[in-house]
């Protein structure tokens, strides 16, 4: 008996408008709101809220027995909250079926395992809140961001309390063995650790559509039999791909809600094979050995490693500089802040400043706003600059940024109360006014009130000028 | 006395030094009485306004006749355009890269040299612009015939082929004026086409303006040009018009030192960067800013990344009017690393913007220049010095802001002029 585990990947980060370095300092305002909501949309459009229909129509005419887990990113939540709730009312509807599980990954989409534990432990708590919020389970399965995993990420996934956790079943980590197994971490055994099985994921996610593939045109018909085929001794099948494959890097012209209209009841024609979500693989299968990755893999071009976030100089100093703000991030309580600290770690930025152009240049161009990798990385920096910025004023760090800070605080305190004297005093002008109607009492009252204002404007520039020393 | 200069585009499509100096030049001359300028420039019809008398000249390229009134202007100009797609600061490569690019966005518009990085190849056959060059000394052989003058003056070595065509038409005398040679664009390098160009162009002027004594000397060595026919008349600046407060402020209370220009090998872009990180391993509180764009931009950004300073480095891609004086406003400090720059008004014109400038000691404005800072290029740690000083003792750069806008404010296109005329003086007197 096999057990095909359909996993969907859903994710799109906020897009930084042109930030330019007259900005830094300027305007705190990063994104690019008309692209980040139009892209959303034409995706919700092609994608989301059609595949999401015909999967509702799949699980209910399969009750029981068809199965998929997913992943949503927090930004991508909060994109779908913003501009297009329903597609978030379509996820609602699946997660009611019971057959549909949601895996707990990092909010902001990003690299932060590699970073930091403790960035990384409140970002995945983060997200699993707002998944278990909005769908009212909590992930017990865990997925990286881009299945980048090593050992060592696996350890901590488990301390976090995680059952199991999805990667890339990488040839050179594999090596002979098959990725059709369930396996377990080499640190912690407890973790079970579920291998993508990348060429039958990749034949429906990269060349369904794909004319000059020998096997076009793939049917649902064909792809169960491959399944079916598969060695008997093999207990697991992982098809893990971005949600977007429906409808949008497969258009719907290529017939790919056809194929997963009709791949369930091919599926389950075949006595051997069902269908079961990540935490129930990892629950019922045995471990057959542990996977040994000393280094980080990803699921990411050929190389199936991180090369396409951190390959070049430019993407390793934006990954440094960003991660260098840390140690103050963890005293910032600003909202705002925290915030924009969430989309500015997010993976993607990284992504648009890949030079890797001539392996897989054509994944990498999409939906990326820059037209080079450079432009890409400068943008980021001064953005980066700024928050940089904002964020010194906000967590002072040497004893004349402390002094700094605290001189400005004194002085927006003053401000508001004299601004809420000046109401107190217009309130009781005012009063006073409807109350006396004799002439001699109301000039007397504005003189005093001149004089009164005139003695806090001379406060207030002694306050000024403290701070500016 | 009646000039009939080859020179450059005016205003407002100015591209760079040799149209700001051709302008200012032209300027100055007109305040010289008993001296007239008949100036031809190269420009591609279309976006530009029609009116004045047209001709179509030799090959069919057109001709435009206008006269007119500028401000800052004595009187008014003749001014005859000449359909032509030569630019400056273009080798025969480049252009053909660039005439490809136009091919395919249509439209022709103003290119800057920069593009060379950003524009895929297709294999389609550009035009030439040695078919230009050659096209536009047809031109100005009509010309030389239609009109009357006494003395031929020529900009730069794309216009030289136009004055001998001029000097053999009428056998008047020729000046050519030499704002740059491939010498100092290519670093060395020289295109052999160009080289030939230029000293043909020398060989056959009657006198040489060079813009520098630098340039003076690279005339006299590498083109093996008779040393009492060339004459070094400085560059100057146009006043500093009033404006209104910058578009832009800045927004951080860190300093900015400035490099702006082109990014390309001539400018020594890369010895800016590697300053700036000598400068930032000891003083965090400054950014750096590189302005403008150019072929050596994105080896430039890899370069900071390498180095870890792009949180402190900064781009911003070319800048137009009113960002360049945003720009300056924003600069505590204006770098000018040239390798080999002929002369470089930009220095001027950040001291007219009260920003103190560092300058390498291979270009031009140095020799006139006393209240700036000068290092050699290839120095970067006397740059990192010097910038370091500035930023640090306040006293420094309040020196050099006072002083140094009065040296150049001093610097008058009308003395420039005088010169030149003096230049044309002693040609007339040989020649009559």
């Amino acid at each position: 008996m096999k057990t095909i585990c359909l996993y969907f990947q859903v994710h799109q980060p906020f897009r930084f408008r042109r930030y330019r370095f007259f900005d830094i300092g300027n305007d705190h305002y990063y994104f690019d709101d008309y692209t980040n909501e139009s892209i959303l949309n034409k995706i919700a459009a092609n994608c989301y809220l059609p595949a999401n229909k015909l999967l509702l129509k799949l699980l209910t005419q399969h009750k029981g027995k068809f199965k998929v887990a997913f992943s949503i990113t927090g930004v991508a939540m909060e994109q779908f909250k913003l501009y297009a709730p329903e597609v978030l009312d379509s996820f609602r509807a699946l997660a009611a079926t019971g057959q549909v599980e949601f895996l707990a990954e990092t909010y902001a989409h990003s690299l932060v395992a590699l970073k930091d534990e403790d960035a990384f432990r409140k970002q995945v708590t983060m997200h699993s809140d707002m998944v278990e919020e909005l769908f009212g389970q909590k992930p017990l399965v865990f997925r990286n961001t881009e299945l980048i995993y090593s050992d060592h990420i696996g350890d901590m996934v488990a301390r976090m309390g995680f059952k199991a956790m999805l990667t890339e079943g990488a040839k050179h980590v594999l090596g002979w063995k098959s990725p059709n197994f369930l396996y377990c971490n080499a640190i912690n055994p407890r973790l079970k650790v579920l291998l993508k099985n990348y060429k039958l994921s990749d034949d429906i996610a990269f060349r369904f559509g794909d004319k000059g593939w020998h096997e076009w045109p793939l049917t649902s018909n064909k792809f169960a039999g491959w399944l079916k085929d598969l060695d008997k001794k093999e207990e697991v099948v992982n098809l893990f791909m971005d949600y977007e494959t429906f409808g949008e890097h497969q258009k719907k012209e290529s017939g790919v809600f056809e194929f997963l209209e009709y791949l369930p009841a091919e599926i389950l024609k075949h006595k051997s094979l069902k269908f079961g979500t990540p935490s129930e693989v990892a629950a019922r299968l045995q471990v057959v050995a542990p996977v040994n990755v000393p280094n980080p893999i990803s699921w990411a071009d050929e190389e199936r490693d991180l090369t396409a976030w951190l390959g070049n100089e430019m993407q390793q100093e934006a990954f440094d500089k960003l991660y260098a703000q840390l140690p103050k991030m963890n005293r910032c309580t600003d909202s705002r802040l925290l915030k924009d600290w969430n989309y500015l770690q997010c993976s993607d930025h990284f992504y648009y400043m890949c030079t890797k152009f001539f392996s897989d240049g054509d994944v990498h161009a999409y939906f990326n706003p820059y037209e080079t990798p450079y432009e890409a990385f400068i943008n980021y920096m001064n953005v980066l600059s700024d928050f940089a910025i904002r964020l010194n004023a906000a967590v002072p760090f040497s004893s004349e940024e402390k002094e700094l800070a605290n001189l400005s605080g004194i002085l927006e305190e003053r401000d508001q109360k004299i601004k809420k004297l000046e109401e107190e005093l217009q309130k009781l002008r005012s009063r006073k006014r409807t109350n006396t109607s004799g002439k001699t009492s109301r000039s007397a009252g504005t003189a005093s009130t001149a004089a009164s204002t005139k003695g806090k404007k001379a406060q207030k520039s002694a306050a000024k000028t403290k701070s500016k020393k | 006395m009646r000039v009939l200069m080859f020179g450059w585009e005016f205003p407002p499509h100015i591209s760079g030094g040799l149209g700001t100096a051709c302008f200012g030049l032209t300027r100055g001359l007109s305040y010289i009485s008993g001296l007239q300028v008949l100036f031809v420039v190269p420009k591609a019809f279309g976006d530009e306004e029609q009116q004045g008398i047209s001709l179509i000249g030799a090959n069919q390229v057109p001709v435009k006749h206008r006269k007119l009134n500028l401000k800052h202007f004595s009187r008014k100009l003749d001014y005859i355009e000449v359909g032509s797609r030569m630019m400056p600061y273009t080798d025969p490569d480049e252009y053909f890269r660039i005439e490809k690019s136009k091919k395919e966005k249509g439209a022709f518009e103003f290119v800057q040299t920069d593009e060379a990085g950003q524009i895929p190849f297709t294999g389609t056959y550009g035009a030439n612009l040695l078919k230009e060059i050659h096209d536009y000394a047809l031109v100005a052989n009509v010309i030389a015939q239609d009109y009357s003058f006494d003395l031929i003056h020529a900009h730069d070595w794309l216009t030289y082929p136009a004055g001998i065509a001029a000097k053999e038409a009428t056998g008047k005398p020729l000046v050519i004026h030499v704002h740059a040679t491939d010498f100092d664009r290519s670093g060395g390098s020289v295109n052999p086409v160009v080289f030939d160009i230029e000293k043909r162009g020398m060989e056959a002027a009657d006198k040489i303006i060079a813009v520098s004594n630098l340039t003076r000397r690279t005339v006299i060595e590498k083109y093996g040009i008779d040393a009492e026919k060339v004459v070094t008349v400085y560059n100057a600046v146009e006043p500093l018009e009033k404006k209104d407060k910058p578009a832009f402020q800045k927004g951080t209370n860190e300093k900015v030192v400035t490099f702006l220009g082109r990014i390309t090998m001539q400018k020594g872009p890369e010895y800016f960067v590697e300053a700036a990180h000598r400068v930032l391993q000891k003083n965090r509180n400054v950014r750096f800013v590189m302005a403008g764009s150019g072929d050596m931009m994105h080896k430039m950004v890899r370069r900071a990344a390498q180095l870890k300073i792009m949180d402190k480095f900064h781009f911003t891609g070319f800048l137009r009017g009113e960002e360049v004086f945003s720009m300056l406003a924003m600069s505590d400090l204006y770098v000018m690393p040239s390798v080999s720059e002929p002369f470089g008004i930009s220095p001027l014109e950040a001291m007219q913007s009260n920003v103190p400038v560092l300058i390498s000691h291979q270009s031009g404005v140095a020799e006139i220049l006393t209240y700036a800072i000068k290092t050699n290029f290839w120095d970067v740690d006397a740059m990192a010095d010097a910038i370091y000083g500035v930023l640090h003792y306040p006293a420094l750069s309040e020196m050099f802001v006072k002083y140094g806008k009065k040296e150049v404010d001093a610097l008058k296109w009308e003395k420039s002029a005088l010169d030149v005329k003096m230049v044309y003086d002693s040609v007339l007197n040989e020649f009559y």
